[in-house]
């Protein structure tokens, strides 16, 4: 997928003065951030105190294990698979990804391939790949069905169309599906969600091919686990005569138990859900005397960038299970939604890894878009500490030479007059009076000179005339 | 050079080319270290695995009935399908052939679910109390496809078969196959979608409804 990164303040403006979208986003918050806090709390209530704390770190620990050794791993995983009968690929990219995929296509004489969510594929650009190479490729969850209809691309990795409203699925379906479009205020959601189980379902019983995602991948067996709550997972695993897996390479876990454990995390901080309905570990292709499931299983593993972080500042990224909790919580994410950021994964999650995979002269903006608050970090299940990473981007950059001068210049002033602590406290002495002075009788500067972008959408809060440190000295004299 | 080659190189020379000898071993030992061993605190069981499953189940859209035995099931379906309004045809697990289905009125067709079955009747291999799950091992006689295809999926639940966590389902499973087979499937319930506008669906592509009958005397 093309990076859109550089256009970020221009996507997040349109973003913000678009109020459907805004009224979307405050609906998902509620639900997302609501949904989470409850079953976490519950979770809590029934093992012992402190339990869902002690699990993220667990969690992490689970992650750190294996990508501290992550090429004596894989290893391990393709020597398990490949006994269990399935093919392992590896891909260097995505464009790599492309042609193996096309390549399996072709060699079983597929026409027809159904897909199950994949943010991986969308690093891919698989459709397309596929698409041009003469293969009809449906997407299968609802929410990526509507986008592949809608020609776009998903803005949430959990809730792909997110932003869309029911009004504008109900246009999609009458204009791909034949048929009139519903009268407003009829239109109902059950029977759009019908409409779209009816039209896939035939896709379901004729393709050739299905292609997942991974959750993770588990060393110990060699297998794939996958999540979903449609249940086209399993259909996409079940039905085709050929099954496969495009998985990253950093999704590799130990074991069975590992997987357990990580599903206690995954759901909850998701979706706010114990677990999903669907919960599949797929190992190898069908027993010969099996009537059902893929004749073939093909693994391809994918690297697009993910080498670069091991044993780097940044592989604590690597951890991420793709919950999608960061982005919900984000106050960034919840005022300008997922297209703002202009690749496959938006929110913190995704303003760190859209400059780490993509290059930081592509997506310049991302690790300035936030605001440290933390929230991602305290409700991340693997314990990423997603601002500090924000926070080492933005160094980067500063080392890179990829900030405007302005902000160098006025850093270094800053430096500068800190490192002096008798001439900060003039300067800032100076600045506090003239700033009151500014402010007037209402005490609001309403335009700030040198940052009158900052200003235009908000008044300045003048300074009442002394310093913190003028301040504190008086007080000291008090007692 | 092979992109597997090159791929693990370049992990190789991040984290040590001349250190592999000693990851591999470390990994190897992890593996050892980590199966069969559960991670992390789990929530603890409830004293009744039965009304636990119970309440899980039901929180996540199934509904249950209780009854003494494998025999008393047919006419417990049959009743279920009755209130529900739902067609008697159907399709279940070989493995379930020596009920008899006919007796209570059903017509049950046993082998592998089609597109166009509404019914499908399974077993299962265990089932989570922990968050009311059934596991599923998709076999010879014990189709995935029917728990699947149907727009009514019932299961059939002998209370022996109860186990508290997802972790006693793997042992179970180490213990009595080894390996996995191709597809072992956890189901908590109907599928569902929230995909547009947020609002809950339930039957987004599996079944809309999940009957759970649970034997407590088998």
């Amino acid at each position: 997928m093309e990076v859109k990164s550089l256009q970020f303040k221009a996507r997040a403006a349109e973003r913000l003065a678009d109020p459907a979208l805004q009224s979307k986003l405050k609906g998902a918050k509620q639900l997302f951030v609501g949904g989470r806090a409850r079953v976490v709390a519950e979770f809590d209530q029934v093992g012992q105190a402190g339990d869902f704390e002690t699990l993220r770190g667990v969690g992490a620990d689970i992650r750190d294990t294996v990508l501290d050794d992550l090429d004596a791993w894989l290893e391990i995983f393709e020597a398990r698979a490949t006994a269990g009968g399935a093919t392992v690929l590896w891909a260097r990219d995505g464009r790599e990804a492309q042609k193996l995929i096309v390549d399996i296509a072709k060699r079983h004489g597929v026409k027809k391939v159904i897909k199950s969510k994949s943010m991986l594929s969308e690093e891919a650009g698989l459709n397309e790949g596929l698409e041009a190479a003469g293969v009809q490729s449906v997407e299968t969850d609802l929410g990526e069905y509507i986008l592949q209809l809608a020609k776009e691309p998903p803005s949430h990795i959990l809730a792909p169309a997110i932003h869309k409203n029911k009004e504008e699925v109900d246009e999609l379906f009458a204009r791909y599906h034949g048929r009139p479009v519903t009268p407003a205020g009829q239109i109902d959601i059950p029977a759009l969600t019908r409409e779209a189980r009816v039209a896939l379902r035939e896709h379901f019983l004729s393709a050739d091919m299905g292609i997942s995602g991974g959750n993770f991948l588990i060393a110990e067996t060699g297998s794939v686990a996958l999540v979903t709550n449609e249940g086209n997972g399993r259909m996409v695993t079940t039905l085709p005569k050929v099954h496969v897996a495009v998985v990253g390479i950093e999704k590799l876990i130990p074991s069975l138990e590992d997987l357990s454990a990580l599903l206690r995390l995954l759901p909850r901080s998701a979706t706010g859900q114990t677990i999903s309905n669907y919960v599949s570990l797929l190992t190898g292709p069908r027993a010969e005397a099996a009537e059902e499931g893929p004749e073939h299983m093909y693994f391809v593993l994918m690297d697009n960038g993910r080498s670069s972080l091991v044993g780097s500042d940044f592989q604590e990224m690597l951890r991420c299970i793709r919950c999608g909790a960061c982005m919900n919580h984000c106050p960034v994410y919840q005022s300008i939604g997922g297209h703002a950021y202009g690749w496959v994964y938006p929110g913190p999650m995704g303003s760190v890894l859209t400059p780490l995979y993509n290059g930081l002269e592509k997506a310049p903006d991302l690790p300035q878009a936030a605001t440290l608050c933390g929230q991602c970090s305290v409700v991340c299940p693997v314990k990423i500490p997603l601002p500090e990473l924000l926070r080492k981007l933005r160094e980067k950059q500063m080392e890179g030479g990829l900030r405007s001068w302005q902000e160098k210049w006025s850093l270094k002033a800053w430096g500068f007059f800190a490192a002096r602590p008798r001439l900060y406290a003039l300067a800032t002495g100076i600045g506090a009076r003239v700033l009151k002075v500014m402010g007037g009788d209402e005490g609001r500067i309403e335009k700030l000179p040198g940052l009158a972008e900052w200003s235009r959408g908000r008044d300045f809060p003048a300074p009442q005339g002394k310093t913190f440190r003028e301040l504190y000295a008086a007080r000291k004299d008090l007692h | 050079m092979s992109a597997r080659n090159d791929i693990l190189n370049r992990l190789g020379q991040r984290l040590g080319a001349d250190q592999l000898a000693a990851r591999r071993a470390r990994a190897e030992a992890a593996l050892a270290a980590h199966i069969g061993q559960p991670q992390g605190p789990r929530p603890t069981p409830g004293a009744d695995l039965l009304a636990e499953f119970r309440r899980r189940a039901e929180s996540l859209a199934s509904t249950v009935e209780v009854v003494s035995t494998w025999a008393d099931a047919p006419a417990a379906l049959a009743r279920y399908l009755a209130e529900k309004d739902l067609p008697r045809q159907g399709v279940a697990w070989p493995s379930l052939g020596h009920l008899d289905w006919a007796g209570a009125g059903l017509e049950i067709r046993l082998g592998a679910a089609r597109g166009d079955d509404r019914l499908g009747i399974t077993s299962c291999y265990c089932a989570i109390a922990e968050t009311g799950t059934l596991m599923l091992l998709g076999e010879s006689d014990t189709h995935a496809v029917t728990s699947l295809l149907p727009e009514t999926h019932v299961a059939l639940v002998p209370a022996s078969l109860l186990l508290w966590g997802m972790e006693e389902g793997w042992a179970k499973l180490r213990a009595e196959r080894g390996t996995p087979p191709r597809g072992v499937n956890f189901v908590s319930g109907p599928s569902r979608t929230g995909d547009i506008e947020q609002t809950l669906v339930l039957g987004a592509h599996g079944p809309y409804r999940v009957h759970l009958i649970l034997l407590q005397d088998c």
